[in-house]
Order: structure tokens, then C-alpha cells, then sequence
């Protein structure tokens, strides 16, 4: 096929029927038994979130790359993005599909596990490991579901930070990801200010707009009309509900990408045929992908962990929890921030990162800012873009090197 | 990845001996602005010769991201319009070398300079210098040397002035100069000694340290 996506193999040449759903048994396995390191925390240690709840005991699962120097100085927490999880640079479990970002984090790659400490946990609310709407429930002995507290991107963080306690690191060189991640980041760079020591927050926002507001609604709203959500019970029922789940995934997969990528990679193309069928099959290329896109997602993801953390992105206004200021959230920042927007990320457009831009600059913080040019959209902080990884490379490295992080390499006697 | 150190760098083109002057001018150590940092020689410079805390705004963002990658603290921005954002005195210095004459608005430009740096240091080419005087008079176009390599066409200056001009504004915007030193065509800085109105028709391009 001539407009097979460069960057997203294999995902095109299939026509799945809409039945060919896999057995989720395989998903709801890293659920209770992630692959993944995973520390508990017990009863007794409970995460307070801004709800009000305060969960106990939770779990936080992740995955870790490279060795930890003597002086605990070369910690990069990697921040992943809403539908992302802890396998960063490791093939997936359930999909067997490499890491997510393996060509930004690896030894060599510009986040090199030769010279950093890579950590990926699962977010709070996630279904890789870390205590979701798809965990056991304590008190029931059943899965949360809607019994499950709703999360915010800063109780996310709160976790976070609560394993990274636990594994004796008192601070990060560096904290980075994109979307989602890179809200984290913020809220890293917010709440943790001594902590910090650079931050690279990509393609996202210190708040999320009302039409992303309203594209999650869009996604929430088809999880929960299959009837297979029995009112998020479906774990118990021993349904899924798969396909308002696919639809969820079909409209933001949209959003991810620019009408111009869309259009360099299928056109109008037919699929697999001379000329359109007078049916609602998947005549066009770009249907198939989408309907791919859906079908390939249900297998690794809990739907209730959709509604929770598309939730918590919906809540995400650093400047509304900072008296309405955005720069009363960096106040004496210490941290270098290195901020990434794409020119045509129509989710998370230049402007909203320029908009933290700014509020770095009343308080004079340490911040660089790079826009890249790109067709690719929201999702080309997930690709292949040289300029990409040669801004994360220089300023990340120049960040260790200030702190006293040799190259990798350079083995001192 | 492999980032290689940035080179050392080194001045032999004597168009932007402005910088080494410049770097005389700041204190070890200070947090620094260079407004139109280009590709960040001047930062580096300034890191290597003086150890300051810098940071840069760019317009152009190849510019930006070349510095950043090279691990240069610079954002994508316009003096004329993103100055407005810093707070006053965020700076030990701030910087803008050989860029006021491409900006629109000069006057509002330095007049943010000198809200958000303790100290400024512009440096800019003289439009009074003789050549550029007798180019105009006996060639009847428009002047081209080292400072001012582009044609009129296609130059990013917009704004041109003299040594004489700049000090007036100087005055009209209440700057303190504590330093002013013209450098002739072969980057010599001018004898201090030097009548003012010489060094408007021998310096090639002017280098000044305001305060407020």
C-alpha cells in the first residue's frame, strides 16, 4: 500500500471485521500481575487526593532503564501520556509491539540509559499495574469500578513522587513527557520545586481547553452508551465494553493527528478495492486505520481507566490552583524548563506552550522553548523528528553536565 | 546521542568584535539576556569567558533550536513584543547586540531593556561612519560594509541611526551611558580621547553601557 504510515507500521495492511476482538484475558492479567516492578503501599500509607479520598492501599507498577550513580544524580522520570504506560523502551507485554518511545530513550538515544536512570511508573488510575477502576477493591473484594475515586493529573503526580520516596531518590535530573506527560511534568516542576532540577514538558498545556474538554466528553459518553459498560460493572459481568471504547479511541486518534498528515498518508484511497461499495464497509484507507486504531486498543486498555484519566486531564488548570496566576505556580523556581510544541498539534496548539512560556519569563526562570515544524500533529512527539531529538539530547545533556552527570562513556578511574 | 561540546569560540572576523567588547563589559557570573542571540555565540562566550547565568530570545527559530540543542537556555521570541513578560530587574544585564536597528520600535525596546536589566549593553552599526556618508554622497546608494552587509532589499534593518542618534534617544529615555566605545573598520576600539563627533565619523560600529 503506498500510503502505508512510515511511522506506524503494520497497521494498515489489516481490514479487521468489527467482531475480531481479542480475549481481554491477557489485559486484565498486568492488571493484579503486571510485568513491571511494583511496590504496594500498604493501609497504613495512604495517598491523599484532591477529592478528598484517601486511597489506601494502592500500588504504583513501573519500569526502569539504566543504573542509578552513586550520588543518585542521573534520575529521569519519564511522564506517560494518556492511553501510554510504564513500558517505555521495552517491547509491551499484552501487544508484543516495541516501547512507546523506544527511539527517545535507549542507550545512544537522546535520554541515554547508558548515562541517565530512566523510571516509568503506570499512572494512578491506569490498568498496567498502578490502582485503577480495574483493581480489587479492599472493602468489596470486586473491581472499583465507579467506586473508584476520581483522580487528578496532581494525585498522579502526588504517587509519583510517593515511589520515588520509596526507592530513596530524594530529587530528578530531569522530568520529561509529552501530552498528558507533559502535564505531569508541570505539575512536577509546581509542587515539587526542590526536586526538579530540569523539566520538558512536550506538546501540552497548563490547562485543558474547553474543546479538549469536549473531545474527551465525546469519547466518555461512547464508552459509557455500550450497553457491555453495565454502568462500569463490566468486570463483574464478564463483559467489555469494546466497542463504545473503539469509537472513544477512533475520535481522539482525529485529534492526534493533522489534516495534513491525514491526507499525505491515505488521501481518498480506496481500501482494498477499485471503487466504493454503496455500503458503510470501510471503502476509504483512512476508515480502516481508524477502525484498526480502535480494535488494536481495546486489547491493552481498561475502559473505566479511560473515563478516569481523560477525567483527571479535564481537571488539569495549574493557574486556577495557583490563585489564578499561572506564574504563582513557579514562583522561585530553581528548575531549567525546556518546553516543545509542533506547528501543526492542533490539540495542544504552539500557543498554550508559549503561554507557560511566558509565565517563566515574570519569574525569570531558567526556560528554553522550541517549536518544531511538523506535519505530523499532536502525535510527532512520538516519532521519528530529528529536531525533536536533538533539543531533548543537547538540553538534557547540558542539564547533567551542570550537575555533574559525565557522559556516558566516560568511565571515571 | 552524541552532542559534541560547542566549539571555543573565537573572533577573526572583525564585524563582530562588538561581542569580545561586550563580554569585557559584564560582570563574572551575572544572569544575563542576549536579546536576538542569533546562534548563541555571544551566549557561549559569555559562558566561557565570564561564567554567567545566560539566557537568549530568538526570533528565528532555526536559531532557537540550534541553540538549544547545543544546551543554550533561548526561547523563540520578539523583542518588540515579549519583553513585556519579564520582571523588572530579572537581569544583571540585558543584552541586544547589533539587533535595535531591525526591531520596530527602538525607543520601546530600550525602554524595556532597561526595565528588566540592571545594566544594558546595545551595540549597533554607525550609520555616520565616513564611508557610509561619502558611499551615500559620491555613489548615490545605499551603503554596504561589514556591519551593514545587506542590500536594501533584503536587510532586516529598519531602524538605522547614528552614534549621535542612539545618545539622543539615550537621553530621551533618561539612560545613564557609562561606557561608550566606537570600534574603526579593523574592530580597533577608538582612542577615548577622541572628540565625540570623530568618533560618530570613525566608528564603524558603537558599543554602550547604559544604567538607568
Amino acid at each position: 500500500m503506498a500510503a502505508q504510515a512510515r511511522e506506524r507500521p503494520n497497521t494498515m495492511n489489516e481490514n479487521p471485521g468489527t467482531e475480531a476482538f481479542a480475549s481481554p484475558s491477557a489485559r486484565l492479567a498486568q492488571i493484579a500481575n503486571p510485568q513491571s516492578e511494583v511496590v504496594h503501599f500498604g493501609a497504613d500509607d495512604p495517598l491523599p487526593l484532591d477529592c478528598g479520598v484517601k486511597l489506601a492501599p494502592f500500588s504504583m507498577a513501573y519500569q526502569t532503564y539504566g543504573t542509578l550513580n552513586a550520588a543518585k544524580s542521573n534520575v529521569v522520570l519519564v511522564c506517560h501520556a494518556l492511553t501510554g504506560d510504564q513500558h517505555v523502551a521495552n517491547p509491551h507485554p499484552v501487544t508484543g509491539k516495541p516501547g512507546w518511545w523506544e527511539t527517545m530513550v535507549g542507550p545512544g538515544r537522546p535520554i541515554d540509559t547508558n548515562r541517565y536512570f530512566v523510571i516509568c511508573p503506570n499512572v494512578i488510575g491506569g490498568c498496567m499495574g498502578s490502582t485503577g477502576p480495574a483493581s480489587t477493591n479492599p472493602a468489596t473484594g470486586r473491581p472499583f469500578g465507579l467506586d473508584f475515586p476520581v483522580i487528578t493529573i496532581r494525585d498522579m503526580v502526588r504517587a509519583q513522587a510517593r515511589l520515588i520516596d520509596h526507592l530513596g531518590i530524594p530529587d530528578l535530573l530531569c522530568v520529561l513527557g509529552g501530552s498528558m506527560g507533559g502535564m505531569q511534568v508541570l505539575e512536577w516542576a509546581a509542587t515539587y520545586k526542590d526536586r526538579v532540577y530540569a523539566a520538558v514538558p512536550i506538546a501540552c498545556a497548563a490547562r485543558h481547553s474547553s474543546q479538549n474538554i469536549a473531545f474527551h466528553e465525546v469519547g466518555r459518553q461512547a464508552v459509557m452508551a455500550d450497553p457491555e459498560w453495565c454502568q462500569g460493572r463490566y468486570i463483574d459481568e464478564g463483559k467489555s465494553p469494546r466497542k463504545g471504547l473503539a469509537v472513544a479511541r477512533m475520535a481522539a486518534h482525529i485529534t492526534y493527528l493533522s489534516d495534513e498528515a491525514l491526507h499525505r498518508k491515505f488521501g481518498r484511497n480506496l481500501q482494498d478495492r477499485e471503487k466504493v461499495t454503496f455500503g458503510f464497509d470501510a471503502d476509504f484507507q483512512v476508515e480502516s486505520y481508524l477502525r484498526h486504531q480502535g480494535l488494536s486498543f481495546v486489547d491493552r486498555f481498561d475502559p473505566n481507566s479511560y473515563l478516569y484519566i481523560t477525567r483527571a486531564m479535564d481537571y488539569f488548570d495549574l493557574a486556577a490552583d495557583h490563585g489564578g496566576v499561572l506564574a504563582n505556580a513557579f514562583t522561585g523556581t530553581k528548575t531549567r524548563f525546556c518546553l516543545v510544541s509542533f506547528t501543526s498539534d492542533w490539540l495542544f496548539p504552539t500557543e498554550e506552550s508559549r503561554e507557560v512560556v511566558h509565565a517563566l519569563n515574570a519569574v525569570a526562570a531558567n526556560v528554553s522553548f522550541v517549536e518544531i515544524k511538523t506535519d505530523k500533529g499532536h502525535d510527532a512527539f512520538l516519532m521519528e523528528e530529528p529536531e525533536l531529538f536533538a533539543t531533548i539530547g543537547g538540553f538534557v545533556g547540558s542539564a547533567a553536565l551542570k550537575r555533574g552527570v559525565p557522559p556516558a562513556g566516560k568511565v571515571t578511574p | 546521542m552524541n552532542v559534541m561540546p560547542p566549539p571555543q569560540t573565537r573572533f577573526t572576523d572583525t564585524s563582530r568584535v562588538d561581542l569580545l567588547l561586550i563580554a569585557d563589559m559584564v560582570t563574572p557570573g551575572a544572569r544575563v539576556l542576549d536579546i536576538g542571540c542569533g546562534d548563541g555565540v555571544l551566549l557561549r562566550l559569555l559562558a566561557e569567558k565570564r561564567g554567567v547565568d545566560g539566557r537568549g530570545i530568538e526570533l528565528s527559530q532555526a536559531g532557537v533550536n540550534s541553540c538549544v540543542a547545543q544546551g543554550l537556555s533561548v526561547i523563540q521570541g520578539d523583542a518588540d513584543t515579549d519583553l513585556v513578560y519579564y520582571p523588572d530587574s530579572a537581569f544583571d544585564y540585558a543584552i541586544l547586540s547589533q539587533t535595535i536597528q531591525a526591531t520596530y520600535s527602538p525607543r520601546h525596546v530600550l525602554e524595556q531593556l532597561l526595565r528588566i536589566g540592571k545594566r544594558v549593553v546595545v551595540s549597533f552599526p554607525n550609520f555616520g561612519h565616513w564611508r557610509v556618508r561619502t558611499e551615500l554622497l559620491f555613489l548615490g546608494a545605499m551603503p554596504r560594509n561589514d556591519t551593514l552587509p545587506d542590500r536594501w532589499y533584503d536587510t532586516p534593518n529598519i531602524h538605522l541611526c547614528t552614534i549621535k542618534d542612539f545618545v539622543a534617544l539615550c537621553d530621551d529615555v533618561g539612560a545613564r551611558v557609562e561606557k561608550a566605545v566606537a570600534l574603526n573598520a579593523y574592530g580597533y576600539k577608538l582612542g577615548v580621547s577622541m572628540p565625540f563627533f570623530m568618533q560618530n565619523l570613525f566608528g564603524q560600529q558603537a558599543v554602550f553601557l547604559l544604567s538607568r
